[in-house]
């Protein structure tokens, strides 16, 4: 470790102590030959213009290479209709932004080397010519309307509202992970507040239980109320000043917490119950079904993430304290991908696209789209929250009902792989 | 302020009350203090510099993490040792940070503070004709200020906790929420008030750029008779003006959300099992408040790089600049429109999409100023008498990649195409190019071009070739890749691109197999400019005396003589008599006429 240290400081010394002498070799010469460093002698000046002509051609080389060797294939084909047509128009631009690049800077680097200085052939006085101003304010304007037209009949497409019919998902996002609920039996989400979230309703969603749960937690939890003032009044304990003070502090705030939560408890309509019992919750994996729309609602916990389905050409940020949405319709199942990619071990994924913390590269979901019958064979089996709430408050502790929940998805992640 | 003479015209006159140059002054208020505006500027140059040297530092540091992850690396463990780089491999949360710390360094320190402070205040005042800035004290006041938030950026790299590692854009919540991430203590709060620094620092020199050129225009210098340089430079201080504010409120809004209990920006949020009870406020409205500066902030960055580059591109064509007025108009078309396209960085945020078609429509025309200026330096090369200095060579290649640049972010102000890339590397991509590199290129060209007027002696042409190469060849080497990993669907910020091979391996390979490339090109770019630093601070010393008008320029910051001197001229400021372009024209014996030079008898002004 040391030695190589000590190597490379020995090599950069060198190097300078090099590139030193060199430099003074090379002044002596300029000023033996009596020219300033100012005038550009005519051989570097033609042997940079050319260079800057053989610059040009490496680089169309290089992305042409580029091109061939990595071009589109990389994300594979678009597994969605809305996808579809982004690609068709991505590639429209593509063509036209290609030529419009390749034109410019083959003029740019071909005058750059034909128009270098030569003896007796002064530049051409030319401050500036009307015509060609209008033609080069014009055809861009042109390409660009068209451009715009196309993208903004696109866009209106995809940001419409999706259809009733469609198969209605949340997408719930924290650091590092997501958690989907659908909608269930009547295709409608059930409603959720922030404050409601505890260990058997991390999504926090509302029903008359839950908000006396949550009630129940933030009261007589291991860190409720009750044991908070209990400590913060024992003359027994001796606390730090600062640890009463942060104390004091998430009393205050749990004191205004519990004051919410009774007013929702009393504006509260259980009618609105049934929306949400019958959703069910999913985690590591999200299956979709093909040739359905599919919308989704996103939801973040603590920081902004992003919602990015890169094989569905579909992505939205999630954003906490607000619902966001987006849609799209999966027309090839994980199956066929496969088969077409030639990799059985392809993957649809959603991936976290908004810097959210030290793991967020491993933020990410699996997605399975599965043929119709095998969608609904999959959600049949699912359990509802209503019965995993329940199965849950009456198990003794509720950290092993989350758990038991876990085993089974992953017993759905592989019957999926032997699919 | 100290030795200016009263000159016959006087109303350039700030203050002055000393005779020129004859007077001793201290090594401080010659060197340290200095209220000249030529050494401001090169105290500019040389904190940017340094800072430009840092942030190239952690670019290697976290490309060697891309392209070989989790292999550890020496030189990696001797610049951030155990406690970052556990047996040189980079931690998560401070990979964060370095790219946080370089996206914030080289957008606001090199390229904002750096290029347009070093610039304007070398080439405002002696291109117009001034005696000096219209204040020289605010002047020496916004160099410390820069000074200062640079000190503190700086300093937190070194810190227990780490620098903020929230991203350039320091989105809330995350950089609201000291739980998510452990920059975000004190990182974050030398950050914010670092950037608080900066940009009062901003405010006072663009302040002072404005009012020196609309009144300290020497006689005969009109409006149309100003540089092109000044002229993005003007533009730039105007929409610092306009919009740094902006930001400054952003960033006291977030210190109230971090320090003062308020909820601009959060809602609803529970972190690290703490249930928070702020309600109401809107992460969105930050990245409004933000990308309100954030866009024109691009054009602050790239503005000054194109007016230095059509300076020398006209003068090493010997040509005028084609079109004049057309650049003129380009440079306030892009000030105004630039203004009102920031919502194209937030068409995923959920935002109304008929609002985001409105800025579909403002995003897509301002490619049209920028597709004028880009004609116009092609028709300024057509058919001159090219001399490839180094500075020339850099600011045709700054043309290029303002190209290679400018038709990616007319796919990504496509809404409905932006959907399937924000956020990849095909936007990094983008933004290195057309402002990264083109605005690097600009200040390489200023260097380069302008060497002799500040130091007084010649930068050594050969190694100013041989950088131009290695850097062209490496940046484009760096950033064109990153279209394909972009495409390839990886999004940016992401610590360990081998997560791909849990689920896709084809994508796996080639994203693994582009980093390589581009950390090869990243490191071989990066040992490039060691030529160039060496050239440059070899020359301050060393270099070969210059001549007064090394290029054979038009402007006036050539007739000022080699030897600075308070007031730049030493007798009377030059009179102007005609625009700075007149190269080459017909019926002159020279192929350039100075623009303190009246015009022949007969002769029309162009
Ligand atoms: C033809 C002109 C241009 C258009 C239409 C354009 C468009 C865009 C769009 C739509 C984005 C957002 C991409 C996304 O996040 O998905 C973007 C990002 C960006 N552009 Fe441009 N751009 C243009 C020129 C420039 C110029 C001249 C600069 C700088 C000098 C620049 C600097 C940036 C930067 C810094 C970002 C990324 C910010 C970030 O997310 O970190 N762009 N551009
Ligand atoms: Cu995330
Ligand atoms: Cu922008």
């Amino acid at each position: 470790m040391m030695v190589s240290k000590l190597i490379a400081l020995i090599v950069i010394i060198l190097g300078v102590i090099a590139v030193a002498q060199l430099v003074r070799v090379y002044e002596l010469t300029a000023k033996l030959r009596n020219r300033g460093e100012h005038e550009i002698s005519t051989r570097d000046n033609n042997l940079n213009g050319k260079m800057m002509f053989g610059f040009m051609i490496a680089l169309y080389i290089f992305i042409a290479w580029l091109m061939l060797r990595f071009g589109w294939t990389g994300r594979g084909e678009a597994a969605s209709t809305i996808g579809k047509e982004t690609d068709w128009l991505l590639n429209l631009n593509f063509i036209i932004l290609f030529a419009a690049f390749i034109l410019t800077n083959s003029l740019l680097f071909f005058f750059s080397y034909k128009y270098v200085k030569k003896e007796g052939v002064p530049a051409y006085f030319f401050p500036h010519n009307n015509k060609l101003e209008m033609i080069w304010t014009i055809v861009p304007a042109l390409v660009l309307a068209v451009i715009i037209v196309l993208g903004l009949k696109k866009w209106n497409e995809a940001t419409a509202n999706a259809a009733n019919e469609s198969i209605c998902i949340e997408l719930f996002s924290k650091q590092f992970d997501w958690t989907a609920r659908y909608s269930g039996q009547d295709n409608k989400l059930g409603r959720f507040d922030y404050k409601l979230t505890t260990d058997n309703n991390e999504l926090g969603l509302l029903t008359t239980e839950s908000i006396d749960s949550a009630i129940v937690a933030m009261e007589n939890g291991p860190n409720g109320i009750n044991k908070l003032e209990n400590k913060l009044n024992d003359q027994r304990l001796m606390m730090i000043p600062e640890d009463r003070e942060k104390m004091e502090l998430d009393l205050s705030r749990k004191q205004r917490m519990i004051r919410l939560l009774y007013q929702m408890k009393e504006r509260h309509d259980s009618k609105i119950d049934k929306h949400a019992w019958d959703d069910i919750i999913q985690k590591d994996t999200l299956y979709l079904c093909v040739n359905k729309e599919h919308e989704f609602n996103f939801r973040a916990k603590d920081v902004l993430h992003s919602a990015f389905f890169p094989h569905f050409r579909a992505q939205m940020n999630t954003v906490p304290g607000m619902v966001t949405r987006t849609k799209f319709t999966p027309d090839i199942t994980t199956k066929a991908m496969r088969e077409r990619m030639n990799n059985p071990k392809f993957n649809y994924v959603l991936m976290c696209n908004k810097i959210c913390g030290g793991a967020h590269y491993k933020m990410k979901m699996i997605i399975v789209v599965l043929e119709e019958k095998d969608y609904k064979k999959w959600i049949s089996s699912k359990k509802s929250f209503k019965e995993n709430y329940f199965a849950a408050t009456s198990a003794p502790a509720p950290s092993s009902a989350m758990s038991a929940d876990s085993t089974m998805v992953t017993k759905d992640t592989a019957s999926v792989a032997m699919n | 302020m100290a030795a200016v003479s009263h000159d016959s015209h006087g109303h350039n006159e700030a203050h002055g009350h000393h005779d020129h140059g004859h007077h001793e002054e201290s090594f401080v208020s010659k060197y340290i203090f200095s209220e000249d505006h030529k050494m401001i500027g090169k105290q500019f140059l040389i904190t940017a510099t340094f800072m430009g040297i840092v942030a190239m530092l952690l670019s290697i540091l976290f490309r060697i993490q891309l392209a070989w992850p989790g292999e550890g690396s020496d030189f990696v463990s001797f610049f951030l040792g155990e406690t970052w780089a556990p047996g040189g491999v980079l931690k998560e949360d401070m990979y964060l940070g370095l790219v946080t710390i370089h996206g914030t360094i080289m957008v606001f320190f090199l390229l904002t503070g750096g290029l347009s402070g070093t610039f304007s205040n070398i080439l405002i005042p002696l291109q117009l004709g001034a005696r000096d800035m219209a204040s020289g004290f605010l002047n020496m006041l916004s160099f410390w200020f820069f000074c200062l938030s640079s000190i503190i950026m700086f300093v937190s790299l070194f810190i227990e906790t780490g620098p903020a590692m929230a991203g350039w854009t320091v989105y809330p919540p995350l950089s609201a929420l000291p739980q998510a991430i452990s920059g975000n203590g004190l990182g974050m709060t030398m950050w914010l008030f670092s950037m608080a620094i900066f940009i009062a620092g901003s405010l006072i020199g663009s302040l002072n750029y404005i009012v020196t050129v609309l009144n300290l225009r020497t006689k005969g210098m009109t409006m149309t008779r100003m540089p092109l340089t000044i002229w993005a430079f003007f533009v730039t201080a105007v929409l610092g003006v306009l919009s740094f504010p902006v930001l400054l409120s952003a960033a006291l809004l977030l210190i109230m959300d971090r320090l003062a209990g308020t909820s601009f920006f959060l809602s609803d949020i529970i972190v690290g099992g703490e249930m928070l009870t702020n309600h109401g406020g809107s992460p969105i409205l930050f990245q409004h408040l933000f990308w309100f500066l954030g866009h024109p902030e691009v054009y602050i960055v790239l503005l000054p790089a194109l007016g230095l580059s059509s300076e020398i591109i006209a003068t090493n064509s010997r040509k005028p600049i084609f079109g004049y007025k057309a650049m003129i108009g380009s440079i306030l078309a892009i000030g105004f429109l630039s203004f009102i396209v920031w919502g194209h960085h937030m068409f995923i945020t959920g935002m109304n999409p008929f609002l985001g078609s409105v800025f579909v429509f403002t995003t897509l025309l301002i490619a049209i100023p920028s597709a004028v200026k880009v004609f116009n330096y092609i028709t300024t090369l057509w058919r001159g008498s090219l001399v490839l200095t180094p500075a020339m060579l850099f600011a045709i290649g700054l043309v290029s990649t303002f190209i290679s640049g400018g038709v990616t972010g007319i796919i990504l102000a496509d809404s409905a195409l932006d959907i399937a890339i924000h956020d990849t590397y095909f936007v990094v991509a983008h933004f290195h190019i057309v402002m990264g590199m083109s605005a690097v290129f600009g200040m390489f060209a200023g260097v380069y071009h302008w060497f002799p007027k500040m130091y007084g002696r010649m930068l050594n042409t050969r190694l100013g070739y041989i950088h131009f190469w290695i850097t062209i060849i490496g940046a484009y080497g760096v950033f064109f890749p990153m279209h394909f990993v972009g495409l390839a669907g990886a999004p940016r910020r992401y610590y360990d691109y081998s997560v791909y091979n849990e689920f896709d391996t084809n994508s796996y390979e080639m994203i693994m197999d582009l980093n390589v490339i581009v950390t090869g090109f990243a490191i071989f770019a990066a040992l490039g400019q060691l030529l160039f630093l060496f050239n440059f601070f070899y020359s301050i010393y060393r270099g070969p005396k210059a001549p007064q008008n090394p290029w054979n320029s038009t402007t006036l910051e050539w007739t000022a003589p080699v030897e600075h001197i308070h007031g730049n001229w030493p007798g009377e400021l030059p009179t102007v008599h005609r625009w700075p372009y007149d190269y080459s024209k017909p019926g002159a014996d020279q192929d350039f006429i100075p623009q303190n030079v009246p015009l022949a008898e007969g002769e029309e002004e162009h």
